[in-house]
């Protein structure tokens, strides 16, 4: 166990664009330490005036990477964090951080499987940390995600996602687009349902280790039909992210 | 009895999580795999389970089955006020010296 958790001073190293709302900032840390995977950084702001504000972000990277990490971070309107590091932050700024932070939502590989992950738009990112260290470990444990976007334009991570999908080691990944679907799309095109959800956790049995993220709604709503359809209560954990501009 | 009352409180309910670095922050220790019950329905889990209202002057962290409050939190400038009346126990790991 570590002592009390320290405030430090990040600098940023990188900026990627995700989409039109959504980047990923790379931070470099003086007193980096492993986080495990679905753990979270608070990120401080402080004005002249002695005025704070602060908001928590998780982290996208995976614990193998060593002394920096990956907030991605959604634009949210009144989001006085978010719009600072969107419009203001550039690379080689600083930055306050505390963390790794959080125990409960994480999954580590040697907590085993299968592993069910559900994600609503920007709530992609914790499980982004989960996944890249399932494959950065080596695992071969049956791993599902189910992803709901607006339009693929939203989708965060796209690339990757495909990556490690076809890098055949047992990750499956199912996309639902809430608002337009592409050309000639077969796959799902709505909000995430009952019957969505059985036929993607089914092959995983009902004890699966269940991860949901993304807008409270969204969150609350699927939790209530994960249980509906007889998944073990138990081993569902959520994490709510608040409202965003977004259903998806 | 006090319950969540509106939908768009219920909008900006997150989890026992986003309450994880100043709870930390209080008891030196991760908190959100502590286990706690409720002193009003009497139900355990661990505090990552608990809802939270963060958009308050303070932090409230609610029963996530009778969704009484549990926990309040208030911070000044160099104090921080702890309310647990509606704990009726708290389990935590013990902060290794």
């Amino acid at each position: 166990m570590k002592p009390s958790l320290e405030w430090q001073i990040a600098t940023v190293k990188a900026i990627k664009p995700e989409n039109a709302r959504v980047k990923t900032f790379t931070l470099a840390l003086p007193h980096w330490s492993e986080h495990r995977p679905g753990q979270h950084y608070d990120v401080r702001l402080v004005a002249p005036d002695g005025y704070q504000a602060q908001r928590s972000y998780s982290i996208a990277s995976e614990p193998e990477r060593s002394g920096e990490i990956d907030l991605t971070v959604e634009l949210l309107e009144d989001g006085e964090v978010s719009s600072y590091m969107h419009e203001v932050l550039t690379v080689g700024d600083q930055i306050e951080v505390r963390g790794p932070i959080g125990g409960y939502f994480v999954w580590e590989a040697t907590m085993g499987g299968p592993l069910l992950l559900v994600a609503g738009g920007s709530g992609v990112a914790p499980l982004m940390s989960m996944l890249r260290h399932r494959a950065a470990a080596g695992s071969r444990i049956p791993a599902r995600l189910l992803y709901s976007s607006r339009t693929p334009g939203h989708v965060i991570y796209a690339d990757e996602l495909e990556r490690l999908q076809n890098a055949g080691d047992g990750l499956e990944i199912f996309h639902t687009f809430t608002r337009q679907a592409p050309e000639g799309w077969a796959g799902y095109a709505r909000r995430i349902d009952n019957q969505m959800l059985s036929e993607v956790s089914a092959p995983l049995g009902k004890l699966a280790l269940t991860y949901v993220c993304g807008p409270t709604l969204l969150v609350e709503a699927v939790a209530n039909e994960l249980v509906q359809i007889g998944m073990a209560p138990n081993l569902i954990r959520t994490e709510r992210f608040g409202p965003t501009g977004d259903i998806v | 009895m006090e319950t969540i009352q509106t939908d768009l409180n219920r909008a900006l309910m997150l989890d026992g999580n986003a309450a994880a670095g100043i709870l930390a922050e209080i008891f030196s220790v991760e908190m959100t795999t502590s286990l706690a019950e409720c002193a009003h329905c009497g139900c355990q889990g661990e505090m990552g389970t608990l809802l939270a209202f963060t958009q308050a002057p303070g932090l409230v962290l609610r029963c996530r089955d009778c969704e009484n409050i549990v926990m309040r939190i208030a911070q000044a400038p160099g104090v921080t006020y702890l309310d647990m009346q509606g704990m009726a126990f708290l389990r935590m790991e013990r902060a290794l010296v």
